[in-house]
């Protein structure tokens, strides 16, 4: 696959001109290493999504169902009732264009219909034509066109390459929220079966299995065996992890890309070390395999998804009988459970509002969701300094902290992360402001683009984020990338290699677990990732 | 549609609506019609501002009809959590207070337009400047149409308010030329210039542009334009257009007079902008207020966000679940609701 990407020095050839031609006479063409392969038939039939069938992007025939134009309008009309944020945002753009240029799709393809002005304007040229009266009487001249089934294509082609980020929406005088553009424009196409294999496969495992990644209960332990295993060779100390316990006081559930995949497996290494510490201080946990994924790629297909694959947090917490859940570091996951989970699934009262054991720390931000971000939960912990921490243990690593979009931008989660690093590492650098904080930029393969196919897609998205790495690693001689997402941790140690080769890639409790002094444990030779520690070459 | 086409649409269309305003004025003036003053003085005035009213309440009360399902604020700082993280009460508002705070300084101030930076593409590599001009633009626009909007009001009322006055007195405090030069008209039309050359000058912004972009602009620049003509180069009878106006809005309209070309292509235009405003992205001012992403405070991990039309959907039970997973789940030793053998 990655020979097929475009070397660097051709990749950053960008025209960020547009064409001669106006963009409703321009006819979209689906180019390869761009889109992703569809969603199979089999996959969807699992899911009863409807019209799961055999197709290419790249055929003209799509084997849309006869009647798709009455179901796409009928499917419009819904959700102009049911969401504000949709009517509102198909009304009042004025095409300022402020947000043109902050679409790192945009910045890292030069394609105008990336501009998130423009993205939006591929649906509301539709709505105006079908919803408005003026778009109804005098079409083109303002901006409004029919529906076709070539459009569908471009519809298909730019809501598959915007990864919901909302980094537009911050700078938008009215607030416009292409994600949310983008996430009504992708319920519609799954009206139509036509959603991404990379998010439909992931969505069917998840409804089935518990997990993204189709991991069965028993292959789900065995992993967290192998880590515990890894954690006692490294630091002398046995952890026990407890599954599916009834009546512990707390469920943690984290993305499963933590428990299958590096650098993310670290960052488990980090809570199953965590956890083990605070134990002996009265810290209840259990992990499920039911409810084994913190990720949601429901929310990538349609809301209804979103609360059919989130339902399992609540109704595993019910039946377990814990009084609150842990959430481990996750992007997406997060502005589900934030903004989204109580209203869906809720209300929780089967459980309370969440009180650190250690600390006493009530978490009122979270009193109806009974929810807790782990990094607020260790921020805490070491405030209250309830955390035996050896910073040096990470003194090979210049840390940078790379802000998910999500717990950017869908919670404000900021400081606390910066926190912890801080507490745990010696060396921080932050990466230039209009790429931090609520202005960051997104990985490039959020939102279910983090497939293998659209490689050169997310490395042309990923290129402001590099870019602003290769800033401190030049600069600082930066060479750690934290960040509190598991896509992330998927994504960016292939678009570091592919832009600022020497930088890695962790998650902020790989940090933790290394510099966290357990009892009794042995003098550590390793990092978590079994590399030396700073210093012990010497010794040797 | 291209630029050219656009340009011209737009320009067509306000050329006509311009003609419209200046046989009007030239039926009055020239053939003594009172039935076109009547018509453009009295009848489409009325109805301009029924349409305006009308419209503008049809308008925000098809918005907020469909439901805000989701508690959906874009957060734009650091939210209220450990009570030692110094929260920011107006990018991450918590409270209803921090959202009124944060609306009126989106409204009042620009607030997010203010936050505009600018990319350029150097050597291979994305850099980001700030860029403020555009809300220094915007501001001044919007401000100085406010200021000319209440200064107008001077035509409405008998007597004028002291605060009209004093208004005036400020827009015209550089006391050049007579009467006074007021800055507000001025700097208006200088802004919608700008914005017009703005949409015009870049690539990108032109791309995006519709006809229904440029129409508003040049509709605010004839009526800027006749406007700043009226009072310093044409200058027409103001007592005239004054017992016009309160005859207006007394409702007992006074036969309209001849008060020239000018005047009736300013005031056919202003019957057109107002008109046109509750269907078009002027609508803007309206839809800002009712912005989900903006006027919603950042509490929904503390405070429940209802949504009326929440369904119950097929969900995978645990039950289902472990059906299909019993026997490796036992193997395992993990912990089953049923085991095995009581199946069988």
């Amino acid at each position: 696959m990655a020979d097929e990407v475009p070397k660097t020095s051709e990749m950053v050839k960008i025209d960020h001109a547009p064409p001669s031609t106006g963009w409703m006479d321009t006819p979209v063409v689906i180019r390869k290493g761009i889109y992703s392969y569809p969603a199979k038939k089999p996959t969807l039939d699992y899911l009863s999504m409807p019209f799961g069938r055999e197709w290419s992007p790249l055929d003209a025939d799509w084997k849309l169902p006869p009647n798709w134009l009455d179901i796409l309008l009928e499917g419009m009309r819904e959700r102009i009732d049911r969401f504000r944020s949709f009517r509102l945002f198909m009304d009042i753009c004025v095409r300022c264009g402020a947000c043109a240029d902050k679409c790192h799709y945009f910045i890292g393809t030069g394609d105008p219909k990336n501009m998130p002005v423009l993205r939006a304007e591929l649906l509301r040229s539709v709505y105006r034509k079908e919803f408005t009266l003026a778009g109804k009487l005098m079409g083109k001249m303002v901006g409004a066109r029919q529906m076709t089934a070539e459009v569908l294509k471009e519809w298909w082609y730019y809501f598959f390459q915007c990864s919901e980020c909302r980094r537009c929406s911050v700078f938008c005088p009215y607030g416009i929220d292409t994600a949310e553009i983008t996430i009504i424009g992708r319920e519609l196409l799954n009206l139509l079966g036509l959603n991404i294999d990379w998010i439909a496969q992931p969505a069917a495992n998840c409804f089935r299995t518990g997990n993204h990644l189709g991991i069965q209960p028993h292959a789900f332990k065995d992993m967290l065996d192998f880590f515990v295993d890894d954690t006692e060779n490294i630091t002398g100390v046995r952890v026990n992890p407890t599954y599916n316990r009834k009546g512990a006081e707390i469920l943690f559930v984290t993305p499963s890309g933590d428990v299958f995949a590096d650098p993310g497996t670290y960052t488990a290494m980090g809570y199953l070390i965590l956890f083990h510490y605070l134990e002996s201080l009265g810290f209840d946990v259990t992990w499920s395999t039911y409810a084994s994924e913190g990720g949601n790629f429901g929310f990538f297909t349609s809301h209804e998804m979103m609360k059919r694959l989130n339902a399992k947090m609540y109704a595993e917490a019910k039946r377990l009988k814990v009084k609150w859940i842990l959430g481990g570091e996750c992007g997406h996951m997060w502005r589900v459970i934030h903004q989204y989970m109580d209203t869906m699934n809720g209300p929780a009262d089967h459980l309370e509002t969440p009180v650190s054991p250690i600390t006493g720390t009530r978490f009122t931000n979270a009193a109806t969701t009974k929810m807790v971000h782990i990094t607020e939960f260790t921020a805490d912990l070491i405030r209250n300094g309830k955390l035996k921490l050896d910073k040096s243990r990470n003194d090979n690593l210049n840390v940078t902290f790379h802000d998910s979009c999500n717990p950017a931008r869908g919670m404000g989660l900021l400081d606390e992360p910066r926190y912890v690093i801080q507490n745990v590492c010696n060396t921080f650098h932050e990466m230039p402001e209009s790429t931090i904080r609520e202005q960051t930029f997104c990985c490039g393969s959020g939102s279910g683009l983090n497939a293998g196919e659209n490689l050169e897609l997310r490395f042309r998205g990923g290129m402001p984020r590099a870019n602003a790495v290769k800033h401190v690693h030049e600069k600082h001689g930066v060479n750690m990338l934290a960040c509190v997402c598991a896509i992330d941790r998927a994504v960016l140690p292939p678009l570091m290699d592919y832009w600022v080769p020497g930088v890695g890639v962790t998650g902020v409790h790989e940090l933790v677990g290394n510099a966290l002094i357990l009892p009794g444990e042995k003098k550590r030779t390793t990092d978590l990732r079994g590399e030396d520690l700073p210093g012990v070459e010497e010794e040797d | 549609m291209n630029v050219w086409a656009s340009l011209i649409l737009s320009l067509i269309a306000i050329g006509a609506v311009a003609t419209v305003g200046a046989v009007a004025g030239a039926a009055v003036q020239f053939f003594d019609l009172s039935a076109a003053a009547w018509l453009f003085g009295v009848v489409i005035p009325y109805l301009a501002f029924v349409t305006f009213i009308a419209g503008f309440i049809y308008r925000v009360t098809t918005w907020a009809r469909s439901p805000v399902p989701f508690g959906i604020p874009t957060v734009c700082g650091q939210a209220k959590s450990l009570p030692w993280i110094k929260q920011s009460r107006l990018e991450s508002p918590f409270t209803k207070l921090e959202v009124v705070a944060r609306m009126a300084l989106e409204i009042l101030c620009f607030r997010s337009l203010f936050r505009n930076t600018r990319m350029t593409f150097k050597g291979g590599r994305p850099l980001y400047g700030p860029n403020q001009w555009l809300w220094v633009i915007a501001l001044a626009f919007h401000y100085t149409f406010l200021v000319i909007v209440i200064r107008h009001m001077r035509f409405f009322t008998e007597p004028i308010p002291g605060v009209l006055k004093l208004l005036e007195a400020l827009d015209g405090f550089l006391q050049i030329g007579a009467p006074y030069v007021l800055i507000s008209g001025f700097v208006m039309a200088g802004a919608a210039t700008f914005l017009l050359l703005r949409r015009l000058a870049f690539a990108n912004i032109r791309y995006i542009s519709l006809p229904n972009d440029y129409f508003p602009l040049f509709l605010i620049l004839t009526i800027a334009g006749t406007g700043i003509l009226m009072r310093h180069v044409f200058k027409v009878d103001i007592v005239a257009v004054k017992a016009m106006m309160m005859g207006i809005v007394t409702f007992h309209p006074v036969a309209p007079m001849d008060i020239g070309m000018l005047f009736y292509i300013h005031l056919f235009c202003v019957c057109v902008l107002i008109a046109y405003f509750p269907w078009s992205k002027l609508m803007h001012m309206g839809g800002v207020f009712l912005s989900p992403t903006r006027n919603l405070p950042n509490n929904t991990r503390a405070v429940r966000h209802e949504n009326p039309w929440n369904y119950p959907v097929k969900v995978h039970t645990y039950e289902e679940y472990e059906e299909e997973f019993r026997e490796k789940m036992i193997e395992a030793g993990l912990p089953v609701e049923k085991e095995a053998a009581e199946e069988e």
